[in-house]
C-alpha cells in the first residue's frame, strides 16, 4: 500500500490501542464487548477487530466533549447508562438470537424502563450506538481489505478512473474467481 | 510572519480564518490595512501534518461542546464545522458554485425568503475573483444561469460515479456538467495537480485542494497579516462611547486582551452569534449587534439527502474528488410546487462514511451489515444540496453549560418546515428516477441528512430586520463587522463557500472605498 508518514502513524497507533478498558467499568466492559459482538459478528479465523477497546479510547478522549442531542448527556456518560440499562434486561444471559431480538426492540425504541429516561433506546441505538462501533471497526484496515477498499493510496492516488478499470495496486475482487483473484491479488502491494 | 504586540491597536482583529475571515484577511492586508486573524483551531501544514483516514482526521473538526434539539437536531462536527487555520474550507468538498442570480431576491422576484441587499451583477464580478483566486477547474461553458467565462483551469476526468450521473441525467432530459471543483487539474505554484486519493472532505495531504488554508492564508501572511492559531475569542469588549475596543481571548492557558480598531466576527452560523451573545454588557443586554433580536435567528442549513444503488459493473466511487459531475436543473425550473431549489452531484463516501449511511438510512447491522459492506465498489449515489427557507424557530441560543474556556455553550434549534420536506420528497423522487434509468438495484433514499449551515446574523436593509448592513457592518457598533456565512438572508440551492469568499472580497474593497473617504 501507499501510505505517507502521518497516516502510517495514525493507523500504528490505532492497531496498538490498549486492550484493556480505561474508561468503562468491568460490567460495562463485558456488556460493550457482548454488543459489538452482536452489531459486528466477525469472522473467527482472523484476529478481530477491537471494536469495544476503540470505543473506549474515544470515550477517553473525548467522552465529555461533542453535541449531545436532547435529553441525551455527553457521550460517555450516555455509553454508560446505555450498558446499564441494557444489561437490566438480562442481555448477558441471553443466548444470541435473543440478544439480538433485544436489540432489534431497542433499535425501535420498544423498550421501557427508568434507566433509559435519560438515553431513549431508539435515539442512543441510532445516533450513538451504531455510529460509533461501525466508525471503530471501518476505520481498521481488516474491515478496509473485507470491502475492497483501495485504502489511503497517499501520495500515490489512482489513475483509473472509469467503471470495471482497477489500478495495478488496488485488490482484484474476489466474488467469482477466487483462485484467479489470489494469483492476480499477489503483486499488489 | 510578522507579530504585533497586544497593545497594538491593529486596524482589523478577524476572529475565524475560514472562507469569510480568511478570505477577508488576505484581501484586507493586500490592502494596506494591519490585519491579524485569530483561529481556535491549529495551523496545519498538510505535506507532514494530513493522514489519509478518516478517523485521524477528526483533528479538524470543531468538537467543542454543543446541544442540539428541535424536532430534527442537527448532526455537528464533520459535517459542518471546522476548526482550524482555513476553516471548514480546509476539509469541504472543493464545489464551488455561484448562486442563480435570483436568489439575491427571492422575496421580490421568487416570492419568499428575503432579498439580499447584493446586486447579482456585483457579485458575478467577485464570483470571478474568488476562483481566480482558488483556480477552479471546470467546465468549457456552464449550462446554467447567464454567461460567465471558461474556469481557470480545465475540468477533471469524470470517474465511474460521475458518469452515472451524466448517464441518468440525460435519461430524464436534463443538462449535466463536470463540478467546478477547488482543486487544480494541472500544476499551480507549490500544488501539484490532483491525484484522485478522494479523501479531500478529511484535508487534501498533497495541497492539490485549494483552499483558504493554501490561498489566501499564504497570501495574508506575505502582505503583512499575523494569523494567530490556537487563540479561541471569549468576548469581544466595548466602550462606553459604544465602540469595539478590542478582543479577549485564550491561548496558551490563559486570557489576553488585543486591542484593534475594527473588530471582525467570522466563526460560521454557530460560533459568530455565540460569540456576539457572550459578550452582552449592561448596555448590550441582549449581546452586541442585536438591537433587532436577530442575532441567532433564522438559522438554516441545506437538506442532504441522498439515494443510492447498486451497480453489476464495479464503480469504486472513492476514486477522485466525490463529487465530479453535477445536475443544477431544478434550481432553474420554476414550475414546480415549492419555494427554493436544489441540485444533486455524484457521492463517492469512504468506507466510515459509508457504513453511517447504511446503519443511519436503512437500520442495518450484524451479518446483514457486514454482507452489505462488501459490495462497495458497486454502490452508486447521487446526493442533493437544496435549499432550506429561513426560519425564526431555528435558532442559536445560549445554554447555560460551560465548555473547557468556561464559556457558555451554544444550544441549536432545528426543524425542517413544511417547504423543506416537500422539496427534500421532490428531490429524492427525481434522483430515484435517475439512479433506475441506469439500471440500480436496490436502490435506497438516505432520509435524514443536512450539511452547510448559514444565517444567524443576516445581512439586510434595515437595523430592524437585520444584524449588519450590505457591507458587512453591524447596524449598531459602527466598527464591528460579520463576515462569513451568518450573514446569508436564503441559502440557495448550491454549496455555499463560493458566495461567502465573494462577499468577503467585496467587503474588503467596500473598506478600503469607505476608508479613503473617511467612513471607517
Ligand atoms: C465536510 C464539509 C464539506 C463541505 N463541502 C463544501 C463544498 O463542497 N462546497 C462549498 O461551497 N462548501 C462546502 N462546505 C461548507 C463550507 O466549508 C463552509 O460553508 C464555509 O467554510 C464557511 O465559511 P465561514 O467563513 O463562514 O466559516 P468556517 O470556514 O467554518 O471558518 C470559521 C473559523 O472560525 C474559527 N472560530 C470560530 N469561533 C471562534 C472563536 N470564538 N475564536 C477563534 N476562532 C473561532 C473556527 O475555528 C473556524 O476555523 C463544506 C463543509 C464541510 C464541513
Ligand atoms: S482527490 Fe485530489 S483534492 Fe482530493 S484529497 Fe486527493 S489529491 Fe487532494
Amino acid at each position: 500500500m501507499s501510505w505517507n508518514d502521518a497516516t502510517r502513524r495514525a493507523v500504528d497507533a490505532r492497531l496498538a490501542v490498549a486492550r484493556e478498558p480505561r474508561f468503562f467499568a468491568a460490567r460495562e466492559w463485558q456488556v460493550l464487548n457482548r454488543l459489538c459482538g452482536r452489531i459486528l459478528p466477525q469472522p473467527v479465523d482472523r484476529p478481530a477487530v477491537p471494536i469495544a477497546a476503540l470505543i473506549d479510547s474515544k470515550m477517553r478522549r473525548m467522552g465529555d466533549a461533542g453535541t449531545r442531542i436532547e435529553p441525551m448527556p455527553w457521550d460517555g456518560e450516555a455509553w454508560r447508562l446505555a450498558l446499564t440499562a441494557l444489561d437490566g434486561h438480562g442481555f448477558m444471559n441471553l443466548d444470541d438470537t435473543d440478544a439480538d431480538a433485544l436489540l432489534t426492540r431497542m433499535q425501535h425504541g420498544a423498550l421501557a424502563s427508568d434507566a433509559w429516561s435519560r438515553v431513549p433506546p431508539a435515539l442512543f441505538f441510532a445516533k450513538r450506538l451504531l455510529p460509533d462501533i461501525v466508525e471503530a471497526y471501518y476505520g481498521h484496515p481488516t474491515a478496509w481489505s473485507e470491502i475492497g477498499f483501495g485504502g489511503p493510496a497517499s501520495p500515490r492516488g489512482y489513475v483509473r478512473m472509469d467503471t470495471n478499470r482497477r489500478d495495478p495496486w488496488e485488490a482484484t475482487e474476489a466474488r467469482d474467481e477466487p483462485e484467479a483473484a489470489l494469483r492476480a491479488n499477489r503483486h499488489v502491494r | 510572519m510578522r507579530e504585533y504586540r497586544l497593545d497594538d491597536e491593529v486596524d482589523f482583529l478577524i476572529i475565524g480564518t475560514g472562507a469569510g475571515g480568511g478570505t477577508l484577511a488576505g484581501k484586507l492586508a493586500e490592502h494596506g490595512f494591519s490585519v491579524i486573524a485569530l483561529d481556535a483551531g491549529l495551523y496545519f501544514r498538510p505535506l507532514e501534518d494530513f493522514a489519509s483516514d478518516e478517523t485521524e482526521q477528526e483533528k479538524l473538526y470543531w468538537l467543542d461542546r454543543r446541544v442540539c434539539d428541535g424536532a430534527d437536531p442537527l448532526q455537528m462536527g464533520g459535517k459542518n464545522s471546522g476548526k482550524a487555520v482555513g476553516g471548514s474550507m480546509v476539509h469541504f468538498a472543493m464545489v464551488s458554485l455561484r448562486f442563480r442570480p435570483e436568489w439575491f431576491k427571492s422575496r421580490s422576484l421568487l416570492g419568499y425568503g428575503a432579498d439580499w441587499p447584493l446586486d447579482w451583477r456585483e457579485m458575478w464580478h467577485y464570483y470571478r475573483q474568488a476562483e481566480l483566486a482558488l483556480s477552479i477547474s471546470g467546465p468549457v461553458s456552464y449550462p446554467w444561469g447567464p454567461k460567465r467565462p471558461r474556469y481557470p483551469y480545465r475540468a477533471h476526468e469524470v470517474n465511474s460515479a460521475g458518469r452515472l450521473l451524466a448517464k441518468g441525467a440525460e435519461a430524464l432530459g436534463m443538462q449535466w456538467t463536470e463540478t467546478p471543483l477547488a482543486t487544480v487539474s494541472a500544476p499551480r505554484g507549490k500544488s501539484p495537480p490532483c491525484v484522485y486519493r478522494g479523501f479531500c472532505r478529511f484535508g487534501c495531504s498533497t495541497n492539490a485542494k485549494q483552499s483558504t488554508l493554501n490561498t489566501w492564508i499564504p497570501r495574508a501572511i506575505a502582505a503583512g497579516a499575523e494569523i494567530r492559531d490556537l487563540a479561541m475569542a471569549g468576548r469581544i469588549e466595548v466602550n462606553d462611547a459604544g465602540r469595539a475596543t478590542g478582543v479577549r481571548f485564550h491561548r496558551n492557558g490563559a486570557w489576553h486582551f488585543q486591542r484593534a480598531r475594527n473588530v471582525v466576527v467570522s466563526g460560521y452560523a454557530i460560533e459568530t452569534p455565540r460569540l456576539l451573545l457572550n459578550s452582552a454588557t449592561p448596555r448590550h443586554p441582549h449581546g452586541l449587534a442585536n438591537s433587532s433580536g436577530l442575532v441567532g435567528k433564522y438559522l438554516m442549513t441545506q437538506s442532504n439527502q441522498a439515494v443510492f444503488g447498486r451497480m453489476d459493473d464495479e464503480v469504486r466511487w472513492y476514486k477522485g474528488p466525490p463529487s465530479l459531475t453535477i445536475t443544477e436543473h431544478w434550481n432553474y425550473q420554476d414550475n414546480k410546487d415549492f419555494f427554493g431549489g436544489y441540485c444533486w452531484m455524484a457521492q463517492g463516501p469512504l468506507p466510515i462514511e459509508w457504513a453511517f449511511i447504511q446503519t443511519g438510512a436503512r437500520g442495518l447491522w450484524g451479518e446483514a451489515l457486514r454482507r452489505d459492506m462488501m459490495n462497495y465498489n458497486h454502490q452508486v449515489g447521487l446526493k442533493m444540496v437544496g435549499e432550506v427557507l429561513p426560519d425564526t424557530r431555528n435558532h442559536v441560543t445560549l445554554d447555560d453549560e460551560r465548555d473547557q474556556y468556561g464559556l457558555r455553550i451554544p444550544r441549536i434549534t432545528f426543524s425542517w418546515g413544511e417547504n423543506d420536506k416537500i422539496l427534500i420528497d421532490h428531490a429524492i423522487g427525481q434522483m430515484t428516477l435517475s439512479m433506475q434509468a441506469i439500471g440500480a438495484r436496490e436502490i435506497f433514499a438516505q432520509r435524514e441528512d443536512a450539511n452547510h449551515l448559514a444565517g444567524t446574523a443576516r445581512m439586510g436593509f434595515s437595523p430592524e430586520t437585520s444584524v449588519v448592513n450590505a457591507d458587512c457592518r453591524s447596524w449598531d457598533i459602527a466598527n464591528l463587522w460579520v463576515c462569513d456565512g451568518s450573514v446569508f438572508p436564503t441559502t440557495g440551492g448550491v454549496n455555499p463557500s463560493l458566495t461567502i469568499q465573494a462577499i468577503a472580497l467585496r467587503t474588503a474593497d467596500r473598506i478600503k472605498a469607505m476608508a479613503q473617504h473617511g467612513e471607517l
